[in-house]
């Protein structure tokens, strides 16, 4: 079928941040994950996992816990303010000092009304959610040393909190502590070491359970104040608590890596006294778990190795199917590199930085399977550090690398680049006033124009040019949809772009007629993960996170007949089990029916002139495929063409010269950059 | 492998010789495995603790009564239920001390056996064939019961896993009851021509199908596969049967014998005489069906009633005047584990094909051929009586000749019966010649069977050629003919033996042992297989040649190595004790060549280990001795291990020291002269683990080569050229 030269590219330093904190929305079905670095995600577990909303972090802010409030996202962190979110506008909406110091904890009781912080200085203060904004209430009865967790009764008069050395039991009513529990500092030779609570769990009948520094995992009678039970799962930190809803089971996470899973069950079989049993032991990291969540039928945990684990739980798993099998999700779902086709430069970013590479050349050609000699090493041109705190939330650089943009949730930056001999940078001036900030940022492809999108789903239309920065449009969509925009699509010709928002809506504008939008695809229940315009018949090609795929005729308004072949005949098993969303599509210049996707672990051709695979065939078949002849081939091939010869993909784009860029960040160079792990697994220890 | 062990008598039987039929009313499973219920034909019921061979308790029935049928426990109840007076059933516990007190029931018709399966209420089974579950009947005891069975016929033999029995008077039918829902099925039990009887029954049942086999006094055993969830046929249908084995009876017909399923392929079997042995002897054998081998067989004393059990892995025979429990063993047999697992890889391809004949063929052929072929049963028949005055050699040689395709097996037998020894060759050799492929290993077996019983009993004949020859076509095997190889010791006859080591598969270890042992022992042999003793030669000659060492491995290490607190000693003696690298060998060419044919016989560690402990202190020395040399031998010299002739590997050589050294490790401890032995075998063991070490260390560092391939995959960048199809 063809051939491709591939550049090959590992020198994109990506690292993501450890994982601090997460909250599950049980209602919305969506998690919530503080990173180290301050970034919020939002994970939509209804939709395949995919990462719906990222909001950048900020150098100054730090997120140490996260708690849900019905639909509204609350953080607080060590620099001792609880920010609430703008979920639309993907930034923070405010930020209250809470006066007590460092925050280390949050928490939100049953009924949704108050707020609970704990603070270093010992105090727990509460605040009262109102509809906009939170107001301060009053403090509990302020203790000596800091408080680490918190959690509420399900009745919202008690509150447990996990201290140094001790759990307090405080009513709420009076603000007096009631019970004052102690925790054994463990071991001998940690009794000069304070033990800390790091978490503690208030079930509806009066039990209260806590992980803490020396290893161990208590279940105290919170009514008599006394100890029931200790388990020693640990020989450091037990680090996280999850309880599941029903609570007939809880998960704690250690700074091992190690998950360990209790049961509520009755000490003989069908009797009725009951206790807690340690279950299940996993190991998805290698290093500490800092957050947890049950969710049901999975347990969700993250930790400093950077990545999220979603572990089913069997037992509680009816039928097998893609949602409850093990996903790791290690990249975002989002691209963070761009690549200028014709200049043959890529764009990767940082959150605080920008770093500009040219891609090196090959000396003469090879034969399928050959490493070709470089001749040309790739050149790092440029490396921009942002300006401010806020972290870089989307960059994009035009396809003749002549202009690059990026943006911050509170400034728009673009830049001239200039790169023949000596590398030059300047800073565009004078932007016009409606580009404060961006969601995303697309170039044209003869890099006249600039597609910013904004709030409330706009994209503004901005001209480019040596002398001035001209705003042309604003689009506003016609559903009056407030969905940040995720992805942005120009066509080759200039005449249309296409904007997808993270409420599943795609609209279709076109260029040349800038009052009338042109067009919506009509609405598919999955977020789109990636699409693009086909350079000559202008059809759009989606790709959703459940990773179907449509193509729609933007010139005919309509689903092309490819695309309800494909609706109509389905897609194969195996490509609807992929772990991880497609996030990049582009189309084979050589060959007009030819289109290619990728995601994490592969990347793929699609020939729509092929007939389907189904799910009796094959699917990944090039080894097969390898071992026939020329017309043995084609009786065989199938519109998928799948290469997993390149793994942990985070971009894959084609250059003018029709030679591919991969871009791939190799798990154990991330892993490499981690600090070392608290104990090894050895061999037979 | 299926092996029995040393037996142990439970209990006497006392069997008035008025029931000859049998010398227990049963045995049967108590609770535990380890317990049996053992009900004699007087009076009494007996528990037995078998592994400590002591009753646990024991039951009479008062004098003028009599117990009908044996005692089982019923595990729903925790109870025992026997029958005195075939109509009085009788319901007791452990701790009630006599029958006096206990529960009893009289129904209105005599009782034939009680059941009771595992986990399932007993059931009753009628003498006229109604069945019924026991608790019901209690319920009512006097309920009337119908018949089943017409007036002529007879329940025969029952059988205890699934209900079926069959009752003959003429005929033979096997009734099926079933239950859930009740239905009893009638089938005919084909006889054939031989009016065979069938004699017992045994019943298993696996995968919802329960699997018959049939004894029948022709000594066929047959297997009936009937399916549980079958369509309920009315009328009589007959037995669908295949033949499993056909067993050689000596004159025609078995009286009383039984046969019980072990396993899937393994069945026991008491009062089928032994495929070899003498008249006059009874044997427990244990068969493979798979294989159709005999797998284990144990002379038992005494008179046999053909009554078997089995239950928990032993065996019980009553036989003469006890109850013999004898623990048994079954492997699953596999065609490695029949074969050992020192299968000799390095034979030459030439001589490796082994014929494998379908037995059941050859037997059903015969079968047909033995039927078809009348006038030859008549001729052996008058042969035999005049044969017992006059030998008829040359007229029986011309009757060989002509009729020998038609039935060859038959005239086997008289032919070695009266020929003379220089005739046995030439006709041998005729026969060898006559006979199509596929039938020749029948003939070749029954031949060397035949040619061995009369060398035992004649000791003034023995045809050493001909045996040579007929296991040089490589249709013998240990099992087809058990008794060739341990004559062949007993003649001295090494240069057979050797032959037998090299082509049978499958001899047991115990006689490898006592090859071993013959071997060790005394040696006076002149032809030997050339190219063993040539290897041997070989060896030797390299061991005279100046102990220059060949390839690499420095004795400075071994100094090294010795660096312990006696290393003064060691050093001063350090030279001469090293050369003893160079030992002479310590057996003659000749007996090495045939030690050698030992340690290439496959065997099976576990099995050989208790013969092994038979050999003397002297002999294991001077064995380990040989192997020393061996060991030293290969390792200085790789090419000692000539690829084109047959030699031990180092494999092998290791394993033997193994064994020797596990079976007799405390004798050697004690005793004087093996300590030097000990000492050089441990100084050069230890050597070869330091090198062992050294190698692992090379092989660390040199695994990283591979690695180095994917390093190149570790640059930051590179430019590939990929290829979609």
């Amino acid at each position: 079928m063809g051939e491709f030269k591939v550049h090959r590219v590992r020198f994109f330093g990506y690292m993501p941040s450890g994982i601090r904190c997460m909250s599950f929305n049980e209602r919305a079905e969506r998690l919530a994950l503080g990173r180290l670095d301050g970034t919020l995600e939002i994970f939509n577990f209804k939709d395949s996992f995919y990462q719906e909303k990222v909001i950048p972090g900020n150098d100054s802010r730090s997120v140490e816990a996260v708690c849900w409030v019905a639909e509204r996202l609350f953080t607080a962190g060590l620099n001792g303010e609880i920010t609430e979110y703008d979920l639309e506008n993907l930034c923070p909406k405010y930020s209250l000092d809470a006066f007590g110091g460092p925050i280390w904890t949050v928490a939100c009781n049953a009924q949704g009304t108050h707020l609970a912080v704990g603070c270093e200085d010992g105090s727990i203060k509460l605040f009262e959610i109102l509809p906009e904004k939170i107001r301060f209430e009053r403090n509990l009865d302020r203790q000596k040393g800091r408080v680490l967790s918190l959690s509420w009764h399900e009745s919202g008069t008690r509150i447990a909190a996990g201290m140094l050395d001790m759990i307090r039991i405080f009513d709420v009513q009076s603000g007096h502590a009631t019970h004052r529990m102690l925790v054994d500092r463990g071991v001998s030779g940690m009794r000069n070491h304070e033990c800390v609570v790091w978490c503690v769990a208030f079930l509806s009948d009066l039990t209260v359970i806590s992980t803490d520094s020396s290893g161990k995992v208590q279940v105290w009678n919170a009514a008599m104040g006394i100890l029931s039970s200790t388990h020693l799962v640990s020989k450091s930190d037990v680090l996280s608590l999850a309880v599941s809803k029903d609570e007939s089971s809880f998960v704690v996470g250690t700074s091992e890596g190690t998950v360990v899973q209790f049961q509520f069950l009755a000490n003989i079989l069908g009797g009725d006294e009951k206790a807690w049993v340690r279950t299940k032991t996993f190991k998805p990291h290698t290093h500490d778990v800092r957050a947890l969540a049950e969710i049901g039928t999975a347990v969700v945990s993250g930790g400093l190795d950077t990545q999220l684990v979603v572990r089913p739980l069997l037992d509680k798993v009816d039928i097998m199917s893609y949602d409850n099998v093990l996903h790791k999700i290690h990249f975002p779902h989002r691209s963070l590199v761009s690549c200028a086709q014709k200049a043959g430069m890529l764009l990767f970013q940082f959150p605080a930085q920008l770093e500009v590479w040219r891609l090196g050349e090959s000396e003469g050609r090879g034969k399928p399977g050959d490493t070709l000699f470089v001749k040309k090493n790739p050149e790092k041109l440029l490396q921009l550090k942002r300006k401010g705190e806020d972290h870089i939330s989307c960059s994009a650089i035009s396809p003749c690398g002549g202009w690059l943009a990026y943006s911050t949730v509170s400034s728009l930056r673009v830049y001239r680049l200039q790169c023949d001999e000596h590398v030059s940078i300047s800073k565009v001036p004078k932007l016009p006033k409606v580009l404060r900030s961006a969601h995303q940022l697309s170039f044209s492809d003869d890099s006249s124009k600039l597609f910013a999108a904004s709030t409330h789903s706009m994209v503004h239309v901005i001209s480019l040019s040596q002398s001035e920065c001209k705003h042309l449009h604003t689009f506003k969509p016609k559903s009056g949809s407030t969905e940040p925009v995720h992805l942005l699509a120009a066509s080759k010709d200039g005449k249309w772009l296409a904007a997808a928002n993270r409420g599943c809506e795609i609209h279709i504008y076109n260029l040349h007629k800038l009052k009338v939008p042109h067009c919506t695809v009509p609405i598919y229940g999955s977020c789109p993960t990636a699409m693009g315009i086909h350079p000559t018949s202008n059809n759009l090609l989606m790709v959703h996170a459940d990773r179907q795929i449509f193509e729609y005729s933007i010139v005919e308004k309509q689903y092309t007949d490819w695309s309800r072949r494909v609706q109509r005949e389905g897609l194969h098993k195996l490509w609807l089990e992929r772990d991880t969303p497609v996030t990049h599509v582009t189309f084979n210049p050589r060959n007009a029916a030819q289109f290619m996707l990728h995601d994490t672990y592969m990347f793929c051709i699609i020939d729509q002139s092929l007939p389907l695979p189904d799910n009796k065939c094959q699917f990944y078949n090039q080894i097969t495929l390898k071992s026939l002849s020329e017309q043995e081939r084609l009786s065989h091939a199938h519109a998928f063409k799948m290469c997993t010869k390149y793994q942990h993909l985070l971009f894959l784009g084609l250059l003018d010269d029709e030679s591919l860029v991969v871009v791939q960040r190799p798990l154990t160079d991330i892993a490499s950059q981690l600090p070392a792990p608290v104990r090894l697994k050895k061999f037979a220890t | 492998m299926a092996a029995l062990f040393e037996g142990f008598t439970l209990c006497g039987v006392v069997s008035g010789s008025a029931r000859a039929e049998a010398a227990l009313l049963g045995v049967e499973a108590e609770r535990e495995e380890d317990r049996v219920v053992v009900t004699d034909c007087g009076r009494s019921v007996t528990v037995y603790k078998v592994s400590d061979q002591k009753p646990l308790g024991s039951w009479h029935v008062r004098q003028g009564q009599s117990l009908t049928c044996p005692a089982v426990w019923s595990s729903r109840s925790g109870e025992y239920v026997a029958v005195t007076d075939s109509r009085v059933i009788r319901i007791w516990k452990d701790d009630d001390t006599t029958f006096e007190k206990t529960f009893k029931a009289t129904v209105c018709a005599d009782v034939a056996r009680i059941h009771a399966a595992a986990d399932s209420e007993p059931v009753v089974l009628f003498a006229r064939g109604a069945v019924r579950m026991l608790d019901a009947l209690l319920e009512a005891p006097q309920q009337p019961i119908e018949e089943v069975l017409s007036e002529e016929e007879v329940i025969r033999s029952v059988c205890r896993c699934a209900q079926c029995f069959y009752s003959c008077k003429e005929d033979c039918y096997l009734y099926l009851q079933r239950f859930n829902p009740n239905s009893l099925h009638k089938y005919k039990l084909e006889t054939g021509e031989s009016r065979a009887r069938p004699l017992s029954l045994c019943a298993t049942v696996r995968n919802q199908s329960i699997k018959l086999l049939c004894l029948y006094s022709s000594g066929c055993l047959y297997q009936s596969v009937l399916s549980m969830r079958g369509t309920i046929q009315d009328g009589v249908q007959l037995l669908p049967r295949t033949l499993l084995l056909r067993l050689p009876v000596e004159d025609g017909h078995l009286s009383s014998a039984s046969v019980v399923s072990l396993d899937e392929g393994n069945l026991a079997m008491v009062g089928v005489p032994h495929p070899s042995a003498s008249a006059g002897k009874e044997f427990l054998c244990i068969w493979n069906t798979n294989f159709q081998t005999l797998q284990a067989a144990k002379e038992l004393t005494g008179r046999i009633y053909g009554q078997l059990w089995s239950y928990s892995g032993r065996l019980y025979v009553p036989h003469g005047k006890a109850l013999t429990v004898i623990p048994y063993e079954c492997e699953r047999s596999s065609l490695a584990t029949a074969l050992g697992r020192l299968q000799q890889d390095r034979s030459d391809g030439e001589q490796l094909v082994t014929t494998v004949v379908s037995w059941n063929t050859l037997l059903h052929e015969d079968t047909i051929q033995h039927q078809k072929g009348a006038r030859g049963v008549e001729t052996r028949q008058s042969v035999r009586h005049r044969g017992n005055n006059v030998p008829l050699a040359p007229m029986l040689r011309k009757f060989t000749v002509v009729s020998f395709t038609a039935v060859p097996s038959l005239l086997l037998l008289l032919i070695i019966r009266y020929i003379f020894l220089s005739c046995v060759t030439r006709d041998v050799e005729m026969i060898l010649s006559g006979t199509a492929d596929p039938e020749l290993q029948l003939v070749v077996g029954r031949l060397a069977s035949q040619l061995v019983s009369r060398c035992q009993s004649d000791s003034a004949f023995y045809p050493h050629h001909t045996l040579a020859q007929l296991v040089h076509t490589r249709c013998v095997c240990h099992s087809l003919c058990p008794n060739l190889l341990m004559l062949a010791l007993e003649k001295k006859d090494y240069s057979l033996a050797q032959l037998c080591l090299q082509h049978f598969p499958d001899i047991p270890e115990a006689v490898t042992c006592a090859c071993l042992k013959a071997f060790l022992d005394d040696l006076q042999t002149e032809n030997l297989e050339p190219d063993s003793v040539s290897f041997m030669e070989g060896m030797v000659a390299v061991c005279k040649r100046d102990g220059a060492l060949e390839n690499g491995f420095s004795p400075v290490l071994l100094e090294e190595d010795s660096c312990d607190v006696n290393a003064p000693t060691t050093r001063a003696k350090g030279k001469a004790d090293w050369l003893v690298l160079d030992m002479p060998c310590p057996v003659g060419v000749k007996k090495a060549a045939l030690l050698n044919e030992i340690l290439q016989t496959a065997h099976t560690d576990s099995f050989l280990l208790p013969h092994l402990k038979d050999l003397t202190a002297q002999q294991v020395v001077l064995f380990l001795q040989y192997l020393q040399f061996l060991y030293l031998k290969y390792y200085q010299d790789i090419s000692a291990q000539a690829p084109g002739l047959r030699s031990p590997t180092v494999t092998q050589i290791m394993d033997w020291v193994c064994s020797t050294l596990d079976a007799h490790f405390t004798v050697l401890v004690m005793l004087p002269e093996a300590r030097d032995l000990l000492f050089q075998l441990h100084k050069f063991v230890r050597s070869q683990v330091r090198l062992i070490c050294e190698l692992g260390k090379i092989q660390g560092s040199l695994q990283d080569l591979h690695k180095l391939k994917q390093t190149e995959d570790a640059d930051l960048y590179s430019i590939e050229v990929i290829e979609l199809f």
